[in-house]
């Protein structure tokens, strides 16, 4: 188990990259702690896996460090850096036992008989396939067969870091959720950092102590869920992550005040620099509904179960509100109420409204 | 009454009337020659199966069979793991890809009688360019016209030549399927490269390998055009195959009925070892 540092990263597929654009990885700066439970989210190609593969070994950055306890580890090869990676598609070796799979890692290191059994039987016990141990691995369901990729990982008690590379993609849904609180409770149990790729906010958010929110190959953001959730730090985080997304609505700001459509607009904090493109973004959850405020002309309701997402049009710029009760009837007229300490200015996607001081 | 549409069968019956014509036929015309002795003019008498007891009796049967395990054993041993060797180290991806699957598949595109040409010019003693290299510059003794130790090799090597690229493009075609991620995990898990072959892919190839293997099995069985054209059957009787003997028996001497039985008899053994062949590759898949 280990701190995990990864400074000045940068990483291009091409062997002489010229601009920014060539990078797939550009500029990473982080540091995980020990035993903690991280999350890399973002889109397909932001450079999540990149990253992941980076720190396994698998691919050798094109520049900048990586450390283990501030052991520079850059040029090691997977094998040495004593760290586990489950795939998106379980790998299993076919013609082996669900036991000599998971002995597997332990026999390579040339581990004593007694001690891979004992590690074995541990291992297996916890990922309840005790009595599949004896049966050949490749007739497994997905589901099994991911289990068994993870306890190859967890089977050695020196891994640094386990990583999970989107491992519930090829998971029926109704199983999803029983791996999920599996991998959670192993989290609990084995106190490895675990690091855990994937684009499905619902995973990274349920999965993590803290999530890295990635576009583009660079960080956009890293915090805890509820951080994430309520004071996202660029549109981005903002659109990605919340169901539906957060509203992004292009305004003027003005101290602390925006103008939008017209209206005006109460922030949680005054706005800092100038110039450029400023939106205004509050999260559907803070929109609500008055007698007097924003007046917006009511387009569609949809019932989700749990509340009803609410479309409307203010002027030409459409935005959407949740609400749990007093549900407006479609094109009907209504006024809006903005939450101050939720309306926030955005500068170039990148927040620009500072909290005020409690 | 089950009402079932009986027209079907009037389609069918086109193709049933072309394979009863082409195959069964000329099928039953053999099984009919393997139990009678004709002496032309269409007069037949009944044999039962004498023909079959002096073909498996007689010691030249005997010595073509042997000849013929032989012949394919040797090519099965060395064509199988020369095609894994092959197809492991040829690039996965990038430009030499294609060229290497072209310089592959050509002596597959060369046909039967060609490659035994070749191969007897490229042979013969004095004449041919290796013939002449290992006689008169390296000064091995090698005669594959008067030698039956030099006619076998040179027989198996041109197999092996001609054929190995089958088992290289299935076995190929097998590792290519396998995705990243396994060497990936290989990898991390500390696995040698030996590990990686036994327990990714070989696995991995078992099934094109099985094909592979059966196919060699069958052609080298019945081999025929390539030994015939390069020593026909020499010398002496050192490379008769069962093909080449049963030509000569067939075409050389007339013997009709002898012919028909052991073409039965040939044909019931190369039957056999597939179905074996077959049998034990794939048994731990059906468990």
């Amino acid at each position: 188990m280990a701190q995990i540092k990864l400074s000045n990263l940068k990483h291009s597929y091409m062997p002489t990259p010229k601009g920014p654009d060539d990078y797939a990885l550009k500029e990473i700066d982080v540091t995980w702690r020990d035993g903690g439970a991280y999350a890399l989210l973002g889109p397909s190609g932001c450079g999540k896996s990149t990253l992941l593969n980076i720190i396994s070994g698998l691919l050798t950055p094109s520049e900048g460090q990586i450390l283990f306890d501030d052991r520079d580890v850059t040029a090691l090869p997977p094998d040495q850096r004593n760290i586990a990676q489950v795939f998106q598609f379980p790998v299993i070796y076919d013609t082996m036992t669900v036991g000599e799979n998971l002995a597997f890692p332990l026999k390579n290191r040339g581990v004593d008989a007694a001690t891979i059994k004992r590690r074995v039987d541990e291992i297996a016990e916890m990922l309840d396939v005790t009595e599949l141990l004896k049966t050949r691995a490749s007739g497994l369901s997905p589901d099994n067969k991911q289990k068994i990729s993870m306890g190859r990982g967890l089977v050695r008690d020196d891994v640094n870091a386990v990583m999970f590379d989107e491992p519930l993609t090829v998971i029926d849904p109704h199983l999803k959720w029983k791996l999920r609180s599996k991998l959670k409770e192993l989290h609990q149990r084995v106190k490895a950092t675990m690091i855990y790729v994937t684009h499905d906010q619902t995973e990274a958010l349920t999965f993590a102590d803290e999530v890295v929110v990635m576009q583009d190959g660079e960080v956009v953001q890293i915090g805890t869920p509820v951080e994430l959730f309520e004071r996202p730090q660029h549109t981005f985080v903002g659109h990605f992550i919340g169901s539906p997304g957060m509203n992004v609505l292009p305004c003027e700001a003005r101290g602390d005040r925006a103008v939008f459509e017209g209206h005006e607009v109460m922030l949680e904090g005054p706005t800092h620099g100038d110039g450029g493109r400023t939106d205004l973004g509050i999260r559907p959850e803070y929109v609500g509904f008055g007698d007097t405020g924003i007046p917006a002309h009511v387009t569609k309701v949809s019932d989700i179960g749990r509340h009803y997402v609410v479309s409307a049009m203010v002027g030409n710029t459409a935005l959407k509100a949740v609400t749990e009760h007093s549900v407006p009837e479609p094109g009907s007229q209504v006024f809006l109420q903005f939450k101050p300490e939720q309306s926030r200015v955005y500068r170039d996607g990148w927040i620009a409204s500072e909290e005020r001081a409690q | 009454m089950r009402t079932e549409n009986q027209k079907a069968w009037f389609f069918v019956l086109p193709v049933l009337a072309l394979v009863a014509f082409n195959a069964l036929v000329p099928m039953m015309t053999v099984v009919n020659y393997s139990v009678q002795e004709t002496f032309g003019n269409n007069q037949f008498f009944w044999e039962g199966l004498g023909w079959f007891e002096q073909i498996l009796r007689s010691d030249r049967f005997q010595a073509a069979l042997g000849r013929q395990f032989l012949f394919t054993f040797l090519i099965l041993l060395i064509e199988v793991p020369l095609g894994i060797i092959v197809a492991l180290s040829m690039p996965r991806k990038g430009f030499w890809v294609p060229v290497c699957l072209v310089l592959m598949a050509l002596p597959m595109l060369i046909p039967w009688n060609v490659v035994g040409s070749m191969w007897n010019i490229f042979t013969l003693p004095k004449i041919g360019l290796l013939g002449y290299f290992l006689n008169d510059v390296l000064g091995i003794n090698y005669d594959m016209t008067q030698q039956p130790l030099s006619a076998w090799i040179t027989v198996v090597i041109m197999d092996v030549w001609h054929w190995t690229s089958l088992v290289v493009l299935l076995c190929y075609a097998g590792l290519v399927s396998i995705p990243d991620a396994y060497y990936q995990a290989a990898k991390i898990d500390g696995a040698s490269p030996w590990s990686v072959f036994r327990y990714i892919q070989l696995p991995k190839m078992k099934t094109v390998l099985t094909i592979a293997v059966l196919l060699r099995f069958m052609d080298s069985f019945n081999i025929y055009t390539e030994p015939f054209v390069l020593t026909g059957g020499g010398p002496g009787n050192s490379t008769t195959l069962l093909s080449i003997d049963l030509v000569k028996i067939a075409l050389g001497q007339f013997d009709l009925g002898p012919a028909a039985a052991m073409s039965l008899i040939y044909f019931a053994i190369t039957l056999l070892v597939s179905w074996v062949f077959y049998t034990l590759m794939t048994k731990d898949d059906a468990q």
